[in-house]
Order: structure tokens, then C-alpha cells, then sequence
């Protein structure tokens, strides 16, 4: 990013690039979506210590108009059907957050037969957060890194990709812009 | 959302029933419980509670893992607050071992379970008000909670899933440094009760929104089964701490709120109160904290119980949790079932809804305090 004085202010030259994904890294908007324990630790991170603000971060009550889905709890195999129906009532691009033992992988409940062993075997997945629950810092430290990831985004490689829609319709794996 | 058809007779406009699907994802049912409403105009006719979406096989589980295993995983039933869910297992299976408890862990787990219930009511109090629509209680409710997770992760290292009572006794002692930080929050936190009150509990549009809604008899409370603050906001005043003292209740002095009329307001008030009887049962014990084991001698890595059976049961936050146990003398339960307060006081839903209108099923289903880890399992 260049910035020129001009007569009466200055001029920003930027790349499409820079700008979109600056504006998408910091307005992460996540669906009010608690499945298990690691709910409540995420309510935490709205809460006043830690603060989700601070991020851009902005909870929304309806996937139409969430960016980012935080998958945090246990899935089930009665819970599959709906969270896969929310996944694709959001608009692109959207990003799937699994937090917990549990959504990474099944966690305590491994082996359950009630419990799907992991979130990304319904869903593509951008950020694995570890733990049993995670504590606040470590989502902190994962909505960070998402941010990371999405500065690497390119809109020539996401513009009318209907072939990757349904793998989350973005490549991730990019240089840094 | 569904709609049948509109009928236009001579009178006017005839409208047909609608069913309308809330959740399981929806901000206010606190989890994934999803509710079918049959709504005549703004009236509900036919509330049905549709429950299994965080069904996870625990009692099944619990059959494959040894007891020392089973208290991680109760952690995860009301995950709200684990420490009641530990005792009640550990009060179950020692039972069934005729474990003695040395005092000083009898203690401890009374000062960390009215902790819990301090939080878990906290949780209650925040997302109750942001149903309603008052979002600052939660901010405040929410810096409080910190104060006891901290006190939380200073004795066991956790934040939400503790297992910290143990088959036995429980797991990590506590200094006199973590009983003076524990003192002055209990000393921070009285006045702020106060300040809930001023901030939502006689807040006008607080009350107009909960105060002659969902009403439940006494009758009916019974009759439904209801415990914990829902049972005690109608007025019946049951409290296994007091019918049936564990870990030495007995030796504390605390009353029993109830409500009066059993309003989803009573019920609110009544967790305020309990709050502040459980820092009351928090100074006591911590006043007269014995010395000695933390763990009862000769439990074994594999305990391996006789055969039999043994049930238990504690106040939880949010109701009477009870375990019933069976071993064939295995090193694993041969059945366990859990008797969960917020299953069970689940189903008066289906009564009560009936005749309200569409607004008023968030406060009735916020004032129940559900868990859906617990009610699933």
C-alpha cells in the first residue's frame, strides 16, 4: 500500500487484492452458534475480558449474514443435517472455524456412535483450535490466524469459482499479497 | 415456516394454523434444542420440544471406561457446572466402593460446588437478560465468572471442564493464598448482587416481560416433576441439600429461597437468592476448613467395585442430579443412568407454552435454565 500527498489530501494506491481482503480480515462476522461446552467459552470471548470486538469480530444471529462459522461443540449425527443446511445458507466467502477435541475430531467421544468423528467430514474446515474446551486465548490466537490466511486470498482465483464452491471457493495457499 | 392456506369467508380473513421451527440454531434457546410451535395467529396451540441434537451416547460410554475415566467424562453433561456433575458420580460410585471421604475433601468440595453454582447462575443471569433484550447484565455477570474460573485454574487447572472430585476425595489442594484471593472475591461479589438487582432484577421492563408469564402452579411443578430454582420459584420448597445432606451440608447454615407465584420471574430471583446463600455456605466453609487427606486411602488405578448397585444424588444448579449405578463387579459400570434435572424439566414445556404468545416462549424457555448437554446427554 502507497500513500501520496496530493494537493487537498492524499492518494492511496493499493491493490483490489489488499484492500478487499483488508476489509473481509477485519469484519469476521461469526454465526451465535453453541453446540456443546465450548459455547460457553466462546460466550467468554465476547465478554468483556477478552473482548471479540477488539477483532471485528461481531456475533450474527442469522447465517445469512455471517462470514464465519464457529463450530463449537460436538457433533452429532443428528446435528450433521443442520449444520451442513447453515453452512450453505451463508454467503461467499464464508469460513469454518472447528473449535474443540470434539469438532477437530470427536474428542472424548471417539468412540461414540451418536457423534460424527470431526466437523470437516460434513464441511470444509479453515482453522483447527485444539483443546477440550479451547480457552478464549486460543480462539483469539485462531480468528488471528484466519486473518492471516485471508490476506493470502486472491480474487482472481476466487471470482466465479463454481468448482470450488462447495470446497469453501478459495485457495488459501497463496503467498501472502 | 409453513403456511397453509388462507381461508376468506363472508366474516373476513380466516387464518389456519402455522408451524413455525425454532432451532436448532437459534441465539436463544441456549444450545441446540429445537421447539416445534403450532401458532393460531400470534397464540401457540402446540409447543413440541424436539431434543437429540447433542445426543452423545455418554451412558452407553460409560459402560467401556473405567470409573476413574467415567468423571471425565461427566464433566460434559452440564457443562455449566462440572463440579456438581463429578460429585454426584463420585457421591454414587463411593457408595458403591463404601469409600469414607476424609473431611478436609468433604469441605473442599462444598466451597468448589457453591462456586460453581455462583457461576453457572452467572451464565443464567447474562443470557437471560440478552433473551429479553438487556445485553449489559451480561458484561457484568460474565466479569464475575472470570473471577472464579481464575480461582477455578488456580486449584485445578481448568476453566470449564475440571474434574477435579475424584473417586475418593479430589484432586489438587488449596494454599492459604488461594483462600484469601477466594475471601476477597466473595467480598467483591456481594455488593455487586445488589447491583444486578438495580440493573435487571427490578428493571420495569424486565419485570413487564417476565413477571405474570409462564406461571406454574405448585400442582404442577410436582406433578412435572420440576427441581432446583424451578421447582422452588413455585413456591415448593425442596432442596436436596437440605432433605438429603452430602458432604456435610448439614453443618452449614443456609436458607432455601422460593418464589411466590412461580412466574418466570420467580424463578429468576430465586438463582439471585441462591447466590447469595452460596457465598454464605462458601465463608462458612472456608472459615472452618479441616486439615488433613485430600484423598481416602486405598483407592486402586482399576477400581473394581462388588457387584450391586447405588444411586446418589445432589443439588445441581439447575436441579436434582442423581446417578444410579450398577456393577457386575467389573472394572467398568455395568449400566449407569443419569436422572437429569434439566430433561426432565424440559417436558413441562410442551404444557405451559400453550396459550402464550410468541414472545413469551424466550422468557419461559430462558427462565428454565436448560443445558442441552445435560438434557441430551
Amino acid at each position: 500500500m502507497v500513500a501520496k500527498p496530493v494537493p487537498g489530501g492524499q492518494v492511496v494506491l493499493t491493490s483490489t487484492d489488499y484492500i478487499i481482503d483488508l476489509s473481509r480480515k477485519y469484519s469476521l462476522w461469526p454465526l451465535t452458534f453453541g453446540l456443546a461446552c465450548c459455547a460457553i467459552e466462546m460466550m467468554v470471548a465476547y465478554a468483556g475480558r477478552f473482548d471479540f470486538d477488539r477483532f471485528g469480530v461481531i456475533p450474527r444471529p442469522s447465517p445469512r449474514q455471517a462470514d464465519l462459522l464457529l463450530i463449537a461443540g460436538t457433533v452429532t449425527k443428528k446435528m450433521a443435517e443442520p449444520i451442513v443446511q447453515i453452512y450453505h445458507q451463508m454467503p461467499e466467502p464464508r469460513f469454518v472455524m472447528a473449535m474443540g477435541s470434539c469438532a477437530n475430531c470427536g474428542g472424548p467421544y471417539y468412540d461414540s456412535y451418536a457423534v460424527v468423528k470431526g466437523v470437516d467430514r460434513i464441511i470444509p474446515v479453515d482453522i483447527y483450535v485444539p483443546g477440550c474446551p479451547p480457552r478464549p486465548e486460543a480462539l483469539i490466537y485462531a480468528v488471528m490466524e484466519l486473518q492471516k490466511k485471508i490476506m493470502r486470498m486472491k480474487l482472481e482465483r476466487t471470482y466465479g469459482a463454481t468448482v470450488q464452491a462447495e470446497k469453501g471457493s478459495r485457495d488459501l495457499t497463496g503467498e501472502p499479497a | 415456516m409453513q403456511s397453509e392456506e388462507l381461508i376468506v369467508t363472508e366474516g373476513g380473513l380466516e387464518m389456519d394454523t402455522m408451524f413455525v421451527n425454532m432451532g436448532p440454531q437459534h441465539p436463544s434457546t441456549h444450545g441446540v434444542l429445537r421447539l416445534g410451535l403450532t401458532l393460531a395467529g400470534e397464540v401457540i396451540t402446540k409447543a413440541f420440544p424436539d431434543i437429540g441434537y447433542l445426543h452423545r451416547g455418554t451412558e452407553k460410554l460409560m459402560e467401556t471406561r473405567s470409573y476413574h475415566q467415567c468423571v471425565v467424562l461427566t464433566d460434559r453433561w452440564d457443562y455449566c457446572s462440572a463440579m456438581t456433575n463429578n460429585l454426584a458420580f463420585c457421591l454414587s460410585a463411593e457408595r458403591l466402593f463404601g469409600t469414607q471421604v476424609p473431611p478436609r475433601a468433604q469441605a473442599l468440595r462444598v466451597v468448589m460446588c457453591e462456586l460453581n453454582r455462583i457461576a453457572s447462575h452467572l451464565i443464567l443471569l447474562g443470557t437471560y437478560g440478552i433473551d429479553i433484550g438487556a445485553l449489559t447484565p451480561f458484561l457484568y455477570t460474565f466479569r464475575e465468572r472470570e473471577m472464579i474460573l481464575d480461582l477455578y485454574e488456580k486449584c485445578c487447572g481448568a476453566r470449564l471442564t475440571y474434574n477435579y472430585i475424584r473417586l475418593g476425595g479430589v484432586a489438587a489442594d488449596i494454599d492459604s493464598g488461594w483462600v484469601a484471593k477466594c475471601r476477597e472475591f466473595l467480598e467483591f461479589f456481594k455488593p455487586r448482587l445488589d447491583e444486578y438487582d438495580t440493573l435487571l432484577s427490578f428493571n420495569p421492563i424486565f419485570l413487564a416481560r417476565t413477571k405474570d408469564i409462564g406461571i406454574i402452579s405448585k400442582e404442577t411443578a410436582v406433578a412435572w416433576g420440576l427441581s432446583g430454582p424451578n421447582l422452588r420459584g413455585s413456591g415448593v420448597s425442596y432442596d436436596v441439600r437440605k432433605s438429603e445432606p452430602y458432604c456435610g451440608y448439614e453443618q452449614y447454615d443456609f436458607e432455601v429461597p422460593l418464589g411466590a407465584s412461580g412466574s418466570c420471574w420467580d424463578r429468576y430471583f430465586c438463582r439471585v437468592q441462591e447466590m447469595r446463600q452460596s457465598v454464605r455456605i462458601v465463608e462458612q466453609a472456608l472459615a472452618e476448613l479441616p486439615t488433613g487427606e485430600l484423598m481416602a486411602k486405598g483407592v486402586p488405578k482399576i477400581p473394581k467395585p462388588p457387584a450391586g448397585e447405588a444411586y446418589a444424588h445432589v443439588e445441581a444448579p439447575r436441579g436434582d442430579l442423581g446417578i444410579f449405578l450398577v456393577s457386575d463387579g467389573g472394572a467398568a459400570p455395568y449400566r449407569l443412568h443419569v436422572r437429569a434435572p434439566c430433561f426432565i424439566n424440559l417436558a413441562i414445556l410442551q404444557e405451559i407454552l400453550v396459550g402464550k404468545k410468541v414472545a413469551d416462549v424466550i422468557a419461559v424457555l430462558g427462565s428454565f435454565d436448560i443445558v442441552l448437554g445435560e438434557v441430551d446427554r
